[in-house]
């Protein structure tokens, strides 16, 4: 009875105590070391800066095993104070059915729309003119990671371009090392290919695709040059019988392998792995060919809540994670760019610098999480599978169900 | 009063099985995204699921795995039975030992044979040690052989649990008739199949439902060992429905992806139900 009593009490003085505190549970797939340091900045600001207190809710997988459980949880009536999703369009339909907390107050008083760069990364959290969500990085997938051990055990210098990759590749088969390495991860395959077509059909072709959603450029003379250097670029990955992109990196730090296309998250993976960019490896944005990133990455939104005191706790932390502090601290161990131009990365690393200054010059474009729904990107990225995985589909059935799908993509 | 204690089970049995069945055929004619939207798009949905590359793949997948799993399963099963029923020594120590994997998950004996048949680490590695330097096994890097790797994990798995149902069966059978059967000079393999398997046949119907259920459900170990790889060599329809509803945020080809599944299902159990429980009323 006398424990009870005092269960009782303590309850009650802890309610009391956090009448204007609250416990904010941030869900996210932020699991392995680098982005489990990153995250951390989150929370140790938020906790240190707002009487408020994070409470981790890291789900382990990557994003699809974490995204169901997240949009069940909302939809299910049992939201949590806030959650990571990709720029784009995977929390649409949750904002159009109002189940997301509007930031458009905070989001003007701060003047979000001056400080976030590039812009449209706040046009994707943008629907009929109210602000959902805050964008806290951008992640790249135009680059090639190239190993150069395994290009000077072939005799060959590091390529500086798609073409003299494509021009090596013999000779790096002759000794014996995997041309590309890519794992047998679904979302590799379509990723690369993505990239190989801003490389080799160009922004515009690759706007008029993914962001018009022309079939008829889909199915024209430059995509099939595209789908030509995919079946190429197969034949180049035979050999790397791995399953995750990080051991494909590992294939390209140990020189098992030439090259790997990959987002710039690769990076932390040769940073572990104590590699010197520019004389252990090179990064390549846009392949060489056409120095654009693409600007996907990450924001969080905000469930809405009955309780105002947690509404206000959430928008404190909307306006936390835009600030110029934690920009810096969270993106500097995540290894992405922040989404404002007016803060300093000094400490950033080569590759990272080419990241900024590619920014910087505004040679970017949308990621296609942004402009295409998540069904179509499935379907493409079933094709892309397929493709790359079985060397009897050629490339003119291949770019003939890829103009299919975009003729059918909402 | 026995009709009034019916009641609830009557009503779970309405709303949540036949509600919830008929809620997904009617939501499977509509454009559903993330949520559950009533704008009907009639036949669409279905339209596109077989044109789908990757349905067609899945459709023949669970064909191979499902014909395959349920011939191996009753003939292992019931050899191992027959045999166990032999009267041997320790009969308990190896029935435990069979059926022992079939208390594992299918994620854990999917993981388990994943390394199994990993040509790096597995059989194939343990051979070439042996001496045999080529010999080649890695069904799970074969897109032609995939699902029969597949269907090996599942048949350890699962054979156990039909042995020991079989050998049930078996004890059942009365010791008269098979002393019948051996004073008509009847050889012991014939009074198994015309005789003790006929009368067995409550056991086969148990276990045949328990395969075919397995089958179709067949999700977890795809997803352990593969993940649909290579390509999409290996899909099965649960993967479908799962990754279009949950992952690709498209109820409508869900829906219309599990309804065909409920219709493949309703195929097969429709004639048999029909020749086992109308044959019964005409006895």
């Amino acid at each position: 009875m006398k424990s009870f009593k005092s269960l009782v009490c303590g309850t009650a003085m802890c309610a009391a105590g956090a009448a204007h505190a609250v416990d904010l549970e941030v869900t996210h797939w932020w699991t392995s070391g680098g982005e489990a340091a990153a995250v951390a900045e989150f929370a140790k600001a938020f906790n240190e800066r707002t009487e408020h207190t994070w409470v981790d809710g890291a789900i382990a997988g990557s994003g699809g095993v974490a995204r169901p459980i997240m949009i069940s949880r909302i939809t299910g009536g049992d939201p949590m104070g806030a959650t990571q999703f990709n720029h784009g369009r995977q929390a649409e339909e949750l904002v159009e059915a109002g189940l997301m907390l509007d930031l458009t107050d905070v989001a003007e008083a701060e003047g979000w729309r001056d400080i976030v760069h590039p812009v449209s990364l706040l046009d994707s959290c943008t629907i009929d003119g109210r602000v959902y969500c805050v964008p806290v990085n951008i992640h790249s997938w135009q680059w090639i990671w190239l190993s150069h051990a395994a290009f000077e055990e072939a005799g060959v210098p590091v390529p500086a371009n798609w073409d003299e990759f494509v021009a090596a590749a013999p000779k790096l088969r002759e000794s014996g090392i995997v041309p590309l390495a890519m794992g047998n991860q679904p979302w590799q395959a379509s990723g690369a290919f993505g990239v190989i077509t801003i490389a080799l059909a160009g922004p515009e072709a690759w706007a008029a695709v993914s962001v018009d959603k022309d079939a008829e450029v889909a199915a024209g003379p430059v995509y099939a040059k595209v789908f030509e250097a995919a079946a190429a670029a197969r034949e180049m990955r035979q050999g790397s019988n791995v399953q995750d992109w990080n051991q494909a990196t590992n294939l390209v730090i140990t020189g098992k392998a030439g090259g790997q296309i990959m987002g710039d998250w690769a990076q932390g993976e040769f940073q572990v792995a104590n590699q010197m960019a520019g004389t252990d490896y090179s990064c390549l944005p846009g392949l060489g060919v056409n120095e654009i990133i693409s600007t996907g990455g990450d924001a969080f939104y905000f469930p809405k809540q009955s309780d105002p005191e947690v509404e206000a706790a959430q928008k404190e932390l909307a306006s936390l994670m835009l600030s110029k502090e934690v920009q810096v601290a969270f993106n500097l161990k995540k290894g992405s760019l922040p989404v404002r131009g007016d803060v300093d990365l000094a400490a950033a690393n080569d590759c990272m610098k080419k990241g900024l200054a590619i920014l910087a010059q505004g040679n970017i474009l949308p990621d296609a999480n942004q402009t295409l729904s998540p069904d179509t990107l499935g379907q493409i990225e079933d094709l892309m599978t397929e493709f790359w995985a079985d060397s009897s589909i050629s490339a003119a059935d291949a770019q003939e169900r890829y103009a299919d799908i975009i003729a059918n993509a909402d | 009063m026995a009709k009034i204690a019916a009641i609830p089970m009557i009503l779970t049995a309405l709303c949540v099985f036949v509600g919830g069945t008929l809620w997904t055929v009617v939501y499977s004619f509509t454009s559903s995204k993330l949520l559950p939207k009533a704008n009907w798009v009639g036949l669409d949905q279905y339209e596109r699921l077989w044109n789908t590359n990757r349905w067609i793949v899945s459709i023949e997948n669970l064909m191979i795995y499902g014909i395959c799993s349920l011939v191996f399963s009753l003939v292992i099963g019931f050899v191992l039975a027959a045999l166990l029923d032999q009267k041997i020594r320790f009969e308990n120590t190896f029935r435990t030992i069979i059926l022992y994997p079939f208390a594992l998950s299918f994620i854990v004996t999917g993981l388990v044979w994943q390394w199994i048949l990993n040509p790096d680490f597995g059989v194939q590695n343990i051979v070439r040690s042996l001496g045999w330097a080529s010999f080649e096994f890695d069904p799970l890097y074969n897109q032609d052989i995939v699902i029969y790797g597949i269907l090996i994990a599942g048949l350890w798995q699962g054979t156990g649990l039909i042995m020991v149902l079989m050998l049930a069966g078996l004890r059942g059978i009365d010791q008269e008739i098979w002393k019948a059967a051996r004073v008509d000079g009847i050889p012991t393999w014939k009074t198994y199949i015309f005789i003790v398997i006929p009368m067995m046949r409550p056991v086969f119907i148990t276990t045949l439902v328990l395969i075919a259920s397995g089958i179709v459900r067949v999700f977890d170990l795809v997803v352990a060992q593969t993940s649909g790889g290579p390509g999409i060599a290996s899909e099965v329809p649960a993967k479908y429905v799962y990754d279009t509803m949950f992952l690709r945020q498209n109820l409508g080809q869900g829906f219309a992806a599990s309804t065909m599944m409920l219709l493949a299902v309703a195929i097969v159990i429709i004639p048999w139900a029909y020749l086992e429980f109308g044959s019964r009323k005409r006895d």
